[in-house]
């Protein structure tokens, strides 16, 4: 179906994005990659009177290296990430996550700030946010805002990010050179949403867990952290099958609800088995980076 | 409403057309008869409106038409035709790589901008890359084949 109609802007300049944004209000939505967007305009779910599309902003494209941390500007696409071009190749994790993103296409055009603000239960690059303890810069007219990731995701498809307001970068905190990472997901066919996705962060310290960080995607409205979990591991050796054994020994704090696509005891179990397989890649390519 | 002018090279041709902010770059494509680029899911899932986008494939039915302005486009036309075909197409015929068609521009496009970036893509590569391109008659191993005979150092696992 044709999208309903709408007026257009391509503004040249954040400073007039964020005032066309400001007079139009509720009316108004940013395009970025649109491929979350143009699927909702066609199928008449969204019907903004007016697309202010991001596509001139140049300065939101930029990655910059600030102490300790990565900050990628909102419309830094997905193929960018997979391919870990320029500074972006600093956080490998970022590779990882964004070549499990739908199909080439998506990525193509898919942007970071699309994928954070459109806030997908089940996409990668939230939970890989939470799992890192990023946060989001938000701009108005009225001036800029600094939202820890864990503030950020309210609800399902819901942000804390307000009427007239735009996402221009994310912030992701670098973890310690030599710590280990992975993602591990299911999805039902190639190109598909994950069902359920974990995204672990490990630090090593002399064989020991320092820090074992786990955000998961697809069970609940906004990427989990396990906290309870995090903590039984620190202190944890890495002999074989203790990762597996501490994933195993208490519930996930996971609370999970069924739909077309999982029920929730699928879900669960999926979480599980997803979490350890990511926490022992990950502890696995930390021990090497110590070797 | 907005009503646009974009310009845009189409298969090498300077294109102008005349469009409402709301129309997609696949409706605007086949309005102006391309209709090589054709429309299936109209969601971004099967890959048979895929077109080059200054040379990278892009789901036709997730582009606003007016995204085009400026850009290279290029449909399974500027690949090539019977007459002159390119040597992708002339293997998909040999291996029998198209049943319905349906899916085969898309399919064509795809592997053309896997082989120009790795002209030496693997079977395993050659999986990957269109993974996003359904096809629901040929069971995809035909079409794996027909882009594998087309890759350098052919038919390598
Ligand atoms: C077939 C298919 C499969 C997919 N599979 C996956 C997948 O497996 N994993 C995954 O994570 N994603 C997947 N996606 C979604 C994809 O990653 C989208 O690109 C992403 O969710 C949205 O990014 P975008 O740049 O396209 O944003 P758009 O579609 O342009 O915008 C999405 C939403 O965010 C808002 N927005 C965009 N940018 C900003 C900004 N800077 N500030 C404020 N608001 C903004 C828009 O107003 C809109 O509401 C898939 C999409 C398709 C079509
Ligand atoms: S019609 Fe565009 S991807 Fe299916
Ligand atoms: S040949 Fe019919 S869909 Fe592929």
């Amino acid at each position: 179906m044709p999208a309903a109609p709408f007026d257009y802007e391509a503004p040249a300049t954040l400073a007039d994005a964020l005032d066309l944004l400001r007079e139009r209000g509720e009316d108004a939505r940013p395009l970025a990659g649109g491929q979350s967007l143009v699927p909702l305009l066609t199928l008449r779910l969204a019907r903004p009177r007016l697309v202010v599309d991001l596509d001139r902003l140049h300065e939101l494209r930029a990655v910059r290296r600030t102490p300790g941390a990565l900050e990628v500007g909102a419309l830094v696409r997905h193929r960018a990430l997979e391919r870990g071009e320029g500074l972006l190749a600093l956080c490998p994790l970022l590779q990882e996550a964004a070549a499990l993103i739908g199909n080439a296409r998506v990525r193509a055009l898919g942007t970071v700030g699309g994928s954070v603000a459109h806030a997908d239960p089940a996409a990668e690059l939230p939970a890989v946010l939470r799992a890192l303890d990023g946060a989001v810069v938000l701009r108005s007219a009225r001036g800029e805002r600094v939202v820890d990731a864990g503030d950020f995701f309210v609800g399902m498809l819901t942000t804390a990010l307000a009427p007239g307001e735009l996402l221009t970068a994310v912030r992701l905190p670098l973890p310690s050179p030599g710590a280990g990472f992975a993602v591990e997901e299911f999805s039902r066919r190639a190109g598909d949403f994950a069902v359920v996705a974990a995204v672990a962060v490990v630090e090593l310290d002399g064989g020991a867990v320092a820090r074992a960080r786990v955000a998961l995607a697809g069970v609940g409205p906004v990427p989990a952290r396990l906290d309870r979990l995090e903590a039984a591991l620190r202190g944890e050796r890495l002999e074989s099958g203790a990762i597996r054994r501490a994933v195993a020994e208490r519930p996930l704090e996971i609370d999970p609800e069924g739909d077309i696509h999982a029920s929730a005891e699928y879900r669960r179990h999926l979480a599980a088995v997803l979490t350890a397989r990511a926490l022992e890649r990950a502890a696995e390519a930390a021990g090497r980076a110590i070797v | 409403m907005t009503e646009l002018r974009i310009a845009f090279t189409l298969n090498g041709e300077p294109c102008e057309a005349q469009t409402a902010a709301h129309r997609t770059l696949l409706e605007v494509l086949r309005a102006r008869g391309a209709v090589d680029v054709k429309e299936g899911c109209g969601e971004g899932v099967c890959g048979t409106c895929t077109v080059l986008l200054d040379g990278e494939p892009v789901s036709s039915c997730l582009v606003l038409a007016a995204r085009a302005q400026g850009r290279d486009l290029m449909t399974v036309r500027g690949l090539g035709d019977a007459g002159a075909p390119h040597p992708l197409q002339s293997a998909f015929v040999a291996h029998g790589a198209a049943q319905c068609g349906f899916c085969t521009p898309g399919m064509l496009l795809t592997a053309y901008a896997l082989l120009r970036d790795r002209p030496r893509a693997s079977r395993a590569e050659i999986r990957r890359a269109i993974a996003g391109n359904l096809c629901r008659c040929t069971g995809y191993t035909k079409i794996i084949d027909a882009i594998a005979a087309c890759a350098e150092g052919a038919a390598r696992g």
